[in-house]
């Protein structure tokens, strides 16, 4: 049963998403030899997904714009939980790596002097994101893949991970399976990064795929690595509602940046009744002003449909509850109005938001240039995550690094749109940077053939449990626990609801270890998800002991028994770690002072 | 619409197989890649089937329904007639691993060796350059792709003809058209397309073009102009004559229109 392929690499890189496949480029770059694991096939991770741009200070379109302001936006927009500094590195590194991208051959949108065009998005003081009309992600995933599968990387798709594998507390290797087979493979490397991603499918309704259960948060949790800011989950506000197949899909942000309209069924634009204090200065107060900065007035301030994400959601949660929603449980996003505005307006959306438009004629017969179409809140993003040194991206657990949606810190507690493709160009070559650099310091570690023994055994068992009356689905137990944290800790939470999911949560726990799974191994949904579903149900957990110990509301977060911002919990991050017991423990650290130079400049841009 | 429906979905490995019949439950907007969920999570748990964004964006969950090869997530239920079996089967042109499951890889291995990009020297100190959006507007359509193997699938050469080590494929043509037509490019694959990567052999039948979901005029804009381009290099009968005379070479700038 434990034979397994063995495959020996310096740099071991999890995940093939935007943040892996940059760590690999990175490390082969740097003469490691590298393996990248993917779960999926290559180029079809959830970077392709991410649709409005990436966001980086370098001031084509509006010249003031500079890392100082990029900075001052991440860490006003995650309510300053962020690590100060990853978001001073991101804000100062991200121009570098977008270029970098172009000698690569990624195609962005242009200037009319023929530079990289970049456009409006909530929460940025000026227009930030360089993009490729709607399919940015697309368009940066394919330029890395396109330049990784040239490169000295071993690329491992249609394999997951189910364990790491330690020398004492450091972290030697990975084992998993592929999908293939089902076959079992040990991977060492001398250094290892994670960049799984996010933790979507642990709620109902969410715009991630199959492939978001939280592996690597799971994977860093369970080899001693520690957990931050894991009860700020980002609730995307525009998903589609209907039809109920496509229920939490994306609606990008770059509808409003493009001058899209959210409004209730009376036709009002809510979001002017509700501007936080801390945006008040920067934000229309009148919907002629909003026009105008969308369409490139320097001199006019955004509308407030650009506020940022956690704010817009919860207005529209709002809305629906109190009774002012769409047909569906949503509100309206409007683009189609612009044609008051400006000629061939058909036209410019279909260009500015072709997957947009082609998305909505598709899966809900519906023309965005003619009609507006109904969106409502969706999983979306994880802002916390692993735990990692901001320069290095090393974890709390020696050899292993974390950059990508799987790594916290940047975004503190929510994240700006267009953040998490710069975070991941960033961090993953930071990551891969450093990994190498690890790497070629230290020998290889020391394979312990027991603990191998041990992982393969358990990945094994839901094929080898006696059919008994209690037999539980892996697909049953992954809905409930959706269902749970969907309903109980969602946009709104409180004390109560929380418990009650926790509850929930070990009674999933004691009846996962009595999944059981139908055929072999040979590629097996059903084998997979009973894998999936030990991961996502660290991270639920993870989630939910975060949220009851933040007994305020601030960025994603929002508690209906602790309604506004805390001072006391301003000055903490959450941080979650398996205890001597096994059990999850979440204890507030401190965060650390700022230099005075940041502070200054946080100050400045008020 | 019909409160339930019968999906006939192909079943097995590579060895053998066949069609199974399954019920599923229909609601409004179902799209084909929901049913075979269902199917999945309530009556054939190890039912093998790709997907990841559910949004015909990541082009993970190719199949053929009623014998079309489409995207199971774009597929919508009130476009097909549900009076007969709905018949879902994997992607013919490939081996079969399990199910809905197809073995792709010879894709990603063509995809390597096409020469990769190659960028002239920056244009401004700061390492960046200058393009005009109409300039890279062409080559935007390409890079449009998600690399569903429809195309793939589809073409006769490969399909019918397996002519997987001769001819690249649809795909792979876009991919050389992103390259050979980007502003920024200085390699030449017009030799490798001719002898390497068989372009000779596409017919222009446009058949990938009809099933590309993401309507890249796939043989109008990428293949034929690489034809074209081929045809004036290697085979235009003045350069010949004058190549025979002076033995020099031609440098890809000369072909260029």
């Amino acid at each position: 049963m434990a034979e397994y392929d063995e495959h020996h690499h310096d740099v071991l890189v999890i995940g093939a998403g935007g943040a892996g496949l940059r760590a690999a480029a990175e490390a082969a770059a740097a003469g490691a030899s590298v393996g990248i694991v993917c779960k999926s096939l290559l180029g079809k991770a959830h970077t392709v997904m991410a649709e409005g741009g990436v966001a980086a200070a370098i001031g084509n379109v509006d010249e003031r714009d500079n890392w100082k302001v990029h900075f001052a936006d991440t860490m006003r927009g995650g309510a300053y939980l962020n690590n100060w500094r990853m978001a001073e590195l991101h804000a100062k590194e991200a121009p570098a790596r977008v270029k970098e991208l172009e000698g690569w051959g990624a195609v962005f949108d242009r200037t009319p002097d023929g530079r990289i065009l970049q456009r409006n998005f909530g929460g940025h003081r000026y227009p930030r994101l360089a993009h490729v009309g709607d399919r940015t992600g697309l368009e940066m995933i394919r330029t890395l893949q396109d330049r990784v599968i040239y490169d000295r990387v071993d690329v491992f798709m249609e394999f997951t991970i189910l364990e790491l594998v330690r020398d004492g507390d450091r972290v030697i290797g990975a084992f998993g399976y592929d999908r293939e087979k089902g076959g079992f493979h040990l991977f060492q490397g001398k250094a290892l990064v994670l960049a799984t991603g996010g933790i979507g499918r642990a709620y109902k309704v969410t715009s991630n795929s199959w492939e978001y259960t939280g592996d690597g948060i799971a994977l860093a949790y369970r080899a001693g690595g520690e957990l931050r800011d894991m009860e700020c989950v980002q609730f995307h506000p525009t998903g589609m509602v209907w039809p109920p197949s496509v229920a939490g899909i994306l609606v990008t942000e770059a509808v409003r940046g493009e001058g899209g309209v959210l409004r209730n069924k009376l036709g009002r634009r809510f979001l002017f009744d509700d501007i936080p204090p801390l945006y008040r200065d920067q934000t229309a107060d009148n919907e002629e002003e909003g026009w105008r900065y969308t369409q490139g007035d320097k001199n006019a301030r955004r509308p407030p449909e650009l506020l940022t994400r956690d704010h817009v959601a919860r207005c529209i949660v709002r809305e629906v509850r109190e009774g002012r929603g769409s047909p569906h449980g949503g509100v309206y996003l409007d683009i189609a109005w612009i044609k008051e505005r400006i000629p061939n307006a058909e036209e410019h959306i279909k260009r500015k938001l072709p997957s947009m438009y082609h998305q909505f004629k598709k899966l809900a017969d519906l023309d965005i240039t003619k009609e507006p179409m109904e969106v409502g809140p969706t999983t979306h993003y994880l802002n916390g995550g692993i735990k990692v040194d901001g320069d290095s991206q090393m974890t709390t657990a020696p050899g292993l690094f974390a950059a990508g949606e799987c790594a916290g810190g940047l975004h503190g507690a929510n994240r700006l749109g267009g953040n998490s493709l710069s975070d991941l160009l960033v961090f993953g070559q930071r990551a891969g940077r450093y990994a190498a650099q690890f790497a070629k310091q230290n020998p290889a570690g020391r394979v312990d053939p027991e603990q191998v023994r041990q992982i393969a055994r358990r990945a094994v068992a839901p094929f080898e449990r006696n059919r008994a009356p209690q037999e539980e689905s892996p697909y049953a137990l992954q809905r409930e626990l959706q269902e749970t944290m969907q309903e109980l800790v969602g946009i709104v939470r409180t004390e109560d609801e929380m418990r009650g999911a926790l509850q929930k949560i070990e009674n999933l726990k004691e009846r996962a270890a009595r999944v059981e799974v139908d055929g072999n191994r040979m590629y097996n949904p059903g084998w997979h998800t009973a894998i999936d579903l030990g991961n996502l149900l660290v991270v639920a957990e993870a989630v939910c002991r975060s949220a009851l110990e933040r007994k305020e509301s601030r960025g994603a977060h929002f508690r209906l028994d602790y309604p506004d911002k805390d001072e006391r919990f301003g000055k903490v991050n959450m941080v979650a770690r398996a205890g001597h017991a096994g059990a999850l423990e979440v204890r507030m650290e401190p965060i650390p002072e700022m230099p005075a130079e940041l502070r200054q400049i946080i100050e400045e841009m008020k | 619409m019909n409160s339930s429906a019968t999906f006939r979905i192909w079943r097995g490995d590579a060895q053998a197989g066949e069609f199974r019949d399954y019920q599923a439950e229909i609601s409004e907007g179902m799209v084909v890649l929901d049913a075979v969920h269902q199917i999945q999570a309530r009556q054939a748990n190890d039912l093998a089937v790709r997907w990841n964004c559910k949004a015909g964006k990541c082009g993970s969950c190719s199949a053929e329904i009623n014998g079309y090869p489409r995207l199971m997530c774009m597929t919508r239920l009130n476009d097909l007639p549900l009076d007969r079996p709905v018949m879902i089967q994997p992607l013919h042109t490939f081996a079969v691993l399990k199910d809905l499951v197809t073995d792709v890889s010879w894709n990603f291995r063509v995809k390597k060796t096409v020469k990769r990009f190659a960028p002239r020297p920056a244009d401004a100190p700061d390492g960046t350059w200058r393009m005009a959006q109409a300039d890279v507007e062409r080559i935007q359509e390409f890079r449009k792709c998600i690399e569903c193997f429809l195309c793939q699938d589809v073409c006769h050469v490969l399909r019918n003809h397996q002519l997987m080590d001769q001819f690249a494929g649809p795909r792979n043509y876009v991919y050389a058209a992103s390259l050979e037509m980007h502003p920024l490019d200085t390699q030449n694959r017009l030799a490798d397309l001719k002898d390497r990567h068989g372009i000779g052999y596409c017919n222009i039948t446009k058949c990938c073009t009809k099933v590309c979901p993401e309507e890249i005029h796939i043989t109008d804009n990428a293949i034929i102009p690489l034809k074209e381009r081929v045809v004036d290099e290697h085979y235009d009968p003045l350069a010949m004559l004058l190549g025979r005379l002076f033995s020099g070479s031609r440098n890809k700038a000369n072909t260029r229109a």
